[in-house]
C-alpha cells in the first residue's frame, strides 16, 4: 500500500525552478535576497549592498525596504502586490548567544492597511540564511495551492504545486518534514511557514513557523501573530514556505571574532543558569509566570479590560500548567537558547472540534494567550485555554487578536447590542468557553458568528453600528484596537506612558515596542512628560533593533545580572546596561563593525528604521496624529462599574487634580477625570512628537528623515506631498 | 562509570597534567586547553584544588542537539559532528567542568581517557569505578522510545 506521504508527493507538480550556487555566509550576511512570485511562477536573487545593510541592518529593516519598493500607496493587503517578507538578521543563527533565531515577518496587514512586522522564533530565518538567503519576499497569488521549497544544500528553489497537503498547521508541518527529509536526522535542517483554514476566514491569521524537536520527535510551532500575515499568506494560496538545510555548525553565520562569541555568550548563559532560577525562572515555565504578577498589579485584562485582577484568575497561574510541561529538557525555540521559554504540553485532549478526544500536544501556552483567550472573555479554566490555543494554532489564528475581539463581542453581548439570534445561537457570555471554542470552529469551516469576530474590532465596530444601530461613540470607548489591530493583554488604565506605548507603536498596540507600566505607573520612575516621552524614545527604538538583528527581546531584561539593581540607579537599571554591552559585544563579534560602540550607536541604527516604517505608516495614510488616538477603556473607565470597582483610587485623583470628589455622582466624576486623562494622553503625544523629531501631526520633518540617512527621493517626495496638504 | 578522582593530599601544583591533557588532544601545552584544572587555595597556600568532570551527565539535558551522550564506560562525550557549538552545556555545568576555547567552536571535558594519571609524578590522580548517575531526563527519554 502506499504510504500517505507518498500519495502526496505523487500529486507534486514544479511550476518553477531555480538554481543558484549556495554562497558562503559571511559575517552574518549572505548578501542577497530571494524574491519569489506565485502569479507569474518568477524566481529571482537580488542583491543586498552596503548602503542597505548600514542603514536597515536585516530582520524588520530589510522587510521594510523590500516591501516599500514593492507596493504604492494604494497597495491593499489582498492585491497581489502585496508581500509576504521574512528575513532574520545579522545575529540571526549565532549559537551561542541565548535568544539569538528570530524571524521577522512583514506584510501589508488586512487589519491596519499598513505594513505590519510579527516577530517569531523557530528555526526558518536562520535556516534561510544558510541556505544563501537574507530575505525571502513572496509576491503575487498563485492559481492552484503551492509550496514554495528552497533547498540550501543543493542551491535549489522550487515553487511546487501541492494539492494534497493538509492545510492546517498540525498536520502540515509533520508532512512537509516526510516530504522533504530523505533521512530521519534531516528533520532536523527543515522549517517550514504555514498558517491554518481559520486564516482563509479571517483577518486575523498567524504563521506558525517550526522547528524540528528532537527528543519530542515531532515539530514545534511558534507564531507570527500580530497584524494577519496569516491571512495574507492563505490569499496567495501558499500553503508553506519550507526551507531546508542540514549541516548547521558555531560558524554557519560566519561571525568576524568567534572567541569573542564565546566569551560573552558563555557568561550569558551562567547568568541564566544562576539567575533565572531566583528571578523569574523562564525555564520553570515560561511566561506563564505574568499571569499572577498581572494579576496583583491590577494589570491582567479581565472581561474586555474593564478590570485588570480577578480572585478566580488564580484559575489561571502558573501552577496550573507546570504539571503538564516537561521541563527537563531544552526548550529554546533556537540553538543555545537557555532561556528556553517555548513550552509544550506533550500530551493534551481536546473535548471539542476535530480533535476531540484525539491525544495531541500544545505548543504553549504563552501569558499573552493565556491573559487573551482567558481572563479577557472571562474564562479562568486552563483546559479551556490550553484547548484555544491549540485550535488556534491549528487554524492559524491569532490568539492575541482572538482573544480581544472576542472579548469586545463577549461585552457587546452582554450589553445588549447583540443578541444570541445575531450571533446564530453562541451565547457570548464572558465565561462560556464553549462558545469561545465554537466560534474558532466557526472560523475554520467559514460559517456562523466565528467569522464576524474573525474580522477584528475595528470592522464589528462598523458592523454593530451599521447592522444593529449600536451607540458609536460606546463601541469606540471599548473597542481595544487601535489602527485597526487589537490590543495586547496588558491594562494600561493607570500609564499614561503605556497608553503611548500602545498608541505610538508603528504597527499597532502591541507591546514588543515598550513596556513601561512598572516604571511609570508602579515605581514612579518617569514623573514628567519628559521622562515619559525620554522613555518612549528610548526604549521602543532599543527594542527595534532586536527585530533588525534576529534577537529575542527576553535575554535582555527577563533575566538580569545579579548585581544590576546595586550597580544602577533605576532608571538606568531598567535598561540593564551590562546586557546592553553584551548586545555591542555580540553585534560587533558577528558583523566586524567596529563604529558600534555605545548605547547611542545603537539606538541610531534603530531611528532611522523606526522612522522609516513611520514614513511607510504615511504612505499608507495612516502615518499622522489621528491615528495615533486610542480608545478609553485604555485610559480610564468607561462605565460605572468600572469606576465604582475602583472609585478610591479614582477619587484621589480628582482630588490631588483640584476636583472635590465628595458629594459628587459617579456619571461628574466620571466625566471629570476622562477630560483629565484625554487631556494628558495628548500631552504625552506632543512630548514623544517633539522628542522623536517629528511635527505636531507626527510627521518625521525634513531634518530628522536628513540626520537618519534615509532621504530617499520618495521619501522627500512623500513628505513634500504632506507639507503641501497642511 | 570511569571518574577521575583527584587526591588533594599527594598535589603539588605541579600543571604536569594540565600540560600532558593539552598535549593529548590539542597537539599543544596549554593550560586553557587542559581538561582538568589545578588551582590553589586561596586561604590555604602550598594546597591545591583540581577541577574536571565528574560524569554526572547534567549537560546531556541541555543540548540541543543531543551531541553529548554517555559511552559504555559511563563517560559523557560530545559528538563533534552534532555540536553547533551554542555552549549551553558550558554554561550550566554544575561544577564549571565543561570548556570552551577561543580557538575552537566545540567544547571540551575530561572523558577519563587516564593519560594525567600516568604522569602525575606524585600519584595525585587516579581513574576510579564509581557507582552510576542516575539517569538523566534525556536517556529516559531514549529509553522508552527504544
Amino acid at each position: 500500500m502506499m504510504k500517505a506521504v507518498d500519495k502526496i508527493r505523487k500529486a507534486h507538480r514544479i511550476l518553477a525552478e531555480y538554481r543558484y550556487e549556495p554562497p558562503q555566509v559571511d559575517r552574518g550576511y549572505a548578501n542577497q535576497t530571494l524574491y519569489v512570485n506565485v502569479s507569474d511562477k518568477a524566481i529571482a536573487a537580488r542583491p543586498v549592498d552596503e548602503k542597505m545593510k548600514r542603514t536597515f541592518v536585516g530582520g524588520r529593516g530589510f522587510g521594510l525596504w523590500l516591501l516599500w519598493n514593492a507596493v504604492s500607496g494604494t497597495t491593499r493587503w489582498n492585491d497581489p502586490q502585496n508581500e509576504v517578507i521574512l528575513s532574520s538578521g545579522p545575529i540571526g543563527g549565532t549559537t551561542a548567544y541565548p535568544g539569538s533565531g528570530k524571524s521577522i515577518a512583514v506584510s501589508i496587514s488586512p487589519l491596519t492597511g499598513t505594513v505590519i512586522d510579527s516577530n517569531v522564533g523557530g528555526h526558518f530565518g536562520p535556516l534561510l540564511k544558510f541556505a544563501g538567503w537574507d530575505a525571502i519576499e513572496v509576491q503575487g497569488r498563485a492559481d492552484k495551492e503551492v509550496i514554495v521549497f528552497v533547498d540550501g544544500n543543493e542551491g535549489l528553489v522550487l515553487i511546487i504545486e501541492a494539492p494534497d497537503e493538509a492545510i492546517d498547521s498540525y498536520l502540515l508541518p509533520e508532512q512537509v518534514l516526510d516530504l522533504f527529509a530523505d533521512t530521519p536526522e534531516e528533520k532536523a535542517g527543515i522549517s517550514s511557514v504555514s498558517t491554518g483554514p481559520g486564516a482563509e476566514h479571517a483577518l486575523i491569521g498567524c504563521l506558525n513557523v517550526s522547528f524540528y524537536d528532537k527528543r519530542r520527535g515531532f515539530a514545534r510551532l511558534k507564531q507570527a501573530g500580530r497584524g494577519g500575515i496569516g491571512t495574507a499568506l492563505r490569499d496567495k494560496k501558499v500553503k508553506a514556505l519550507v526551507v531546508k538545510y542540514t549541516g548547521v555548525d558555531a560558524d554557519s553565520n560566519h561571525p568576524a571574532d568567534w572567541a569573542e562569541l564565546t566569551r560573552v555568550g558563555s557568561k550569558m548563559h551562567r547568568e541564566i543558569y544562576e539567575q533565572d532560577p531566583i528571578m523569574n525562572d523562564m525555564r520553570g515555565g515560561g511566561t506563564t509566570m505574568l499571569v499572577s504578577i498581572m494579576n496583583e498589579f491590577d494589570l491582567l485584562p479581565v472581561h474586555n479590560f474593564r478590570y485588570g485582577s480577578d480572585p478566580r484568575a488564580e484559575g489561571l497561574y502558573k501552577d496550573q500548567f507546570t504539571p503538564d510541561f516537561s521541563l527537563d529538557i531544552p526548550n529554546g525555540c533556537w540553538y543555545g537558547c537557555t532561556l528556553a521559554c517555548s513550552m509544550c504540553v506533550e500530551r493534551f485532549q481536546p473535548r471539542t472540534g476535530p480533535y476531540r478526544g484525539k491525544w495531541v500536544h500544545v505548543d504553549g501556552p504563552e501569558y499573552e494567550t493565556i491573559a487573551g483567550i482567558g481572563s479577557n472573555c472571562g474564562i479562568f479554566d486552563a483546559h479551556a485555554v490550553l484547548e484555544g490555543n491549540f485550535y488556534c494554532d491549528m487554524y492559524g489564528i491569532d490568539t492575541i487578536s482572538f482573544g480581544t475581539a472576542l472579548g469586545f463581542a463577549m461585552e457587546c453581548y452582554e450589553e445588549g447590542i447583540l443578541n444570541k439570534e445575531q450571533t446564530g445561537g453562541l451565547e457570548l457570555h464572558f465565561g462560556n468557553a464553549d462558545a469561545m471554542l465554537e466560534s474558532l470552529h466557526q472560523m475554520a469551516r467559514g460559517e456562523g458568528f466565528g467569522t464576524v469576530i474573525g474580522q477584528g474590532v475595528r470592522r464589528m465596530k462598523q458592523l454593530f453600528v451599521e447592522e444593529y444601530g449600536a451607540d458609536p461613540k460606546f463601541l469606540q470607548d471599548i473597542g481595544m484596537e487601535c489602527k485597526g489591530l487589537e490590543y495586547s493583554e496588558y491594562v494600561t488604565k493607570e500609564s499614561i506612558a503605556q497608553q503611548g506605548g500602545y498608541g505610538l507603536a508603528n504597527k499597532g498596540p502591541q507591546h514588543d515596542e515598550a513596556w513601561l507600566i512598572f516604571m511609570d505607573a508602579v515605581r514612579n520612575q518617569i514623573p514628567t512628560f519628559e521622562d515619559k516621552a525620554e522613555a518612549l524614545h528610548y526604549f521602543p527604538m532599543f527594542r527595534t533593533w532586536f527585530s533588525l538583528n534576529g534577537l529575542c527581546k527576553l535575554p535582555w531584561n527577563d533575566v538580569e545580572p545579579a548585581d544590576n539593581k546595586e550597580a544602577y540607579e533605576p532608571r538606568m537599571a531598567a535598561r540593564v546596561p551590562e546586557h546592553v554591552e553584551n548586545y555591542i559585544r555580540l553585534f560587533s563579534a558577528v558583523t566586524g563593525r567596529q563604529d558600534i560602540k555605545k548605547p547611542e550607536d545603537l539606538i541610531g541604527m534603530s531611528e532611522a528604521v523606526y522612522n522609516f516604517q513611520r514614513l511607510f505608516n504615511l504612505k499608507m495614510g495612516v502615518g499622522t496624529r489621528e491615528h495615533d488616538a486610542i480608545p478609553y477603556r485604555s485610559m480610564g473607565p468607561v462605565t460605572r462599574e468600572e469606576y465604582e470597582s475602583r472609585a478610591r483610587r479614582y477619587d484621589e485623583q480628582l482630588a490631588q487634580i483640584g476636583f472635590e470628589p465628595d458629594g459628587k455622582g459617579t456619571e461628574a466624576k466620571m466625566a471629570a477625570l476622562r477630560a483629565h486623562r484625554e487631556q494628558a494622553y495628548e500631552a504625552l503625544v506632543d512630548a514623544v512628537y517633539r522628542r522623536r523629531g517629528w511635527t505636531r501631526d507626527g510627521i518625521p520633518t525634513l531634518e530628522t528623515v536628513r540626520r537618519l540617512d534615509i532621504d530617499y527621493p520618495d521619501v522627500v517626495a512623500l513628505l513634500e506631498e504632506h507639507r503641501t496638504i497642511e | 562509570m570511569k571518574v577521575l578522582v583527584f587526591n588533594p593530599e599527594r598535589c603539588d601544583g605541579c600543571g604536569i597534567c594540565e600540560e600532558t591533557c593539552s598535549k593529548t588532544w590539542f597537539k599543544e601545552p596549554d593550560r586553557h586547553k587542559s581538561a582538568i584544572r589545578i588551582s590553589e587555595l586561596t586561604d590555604q597556600p602550598g594546597h591545591y584544588a583540581a577541577n574536571n568532570c565528574n560524569q554526572c551527565g547534567e549537560c546531556m539535558d541541555v543540548c540541543p542537539t543531543l551531541a553529548l551522550q554517555r559511552d559504555k564506560r559511563g563517560i559523557v562525550r560530545i559528538s563533534k559532528r552534532l555540536c553547533v557549538g551554542c555552549l549551553s552545556c558550558v554554561g550550566f555545568c554544575p561544577i564549571v567542568a565543561m570548556r570552551a576555547h577561543a580557538e575552537h567552536t566545540v567544547p571540551f571535558k575530561c572523558v577519563a581517557c587516564g593519560t594525567c594519571v600516568k604522569e602525575c609524578p606524585r600519584d595525585a590522580l587516579s581513574i576510579e569505578d564509581l557507582p552510576d548517575a542516575a539517569l538523566t531526563a534525556t536517556e529516559i527519554r531514549m529509553k522508552v522510545a527504544a
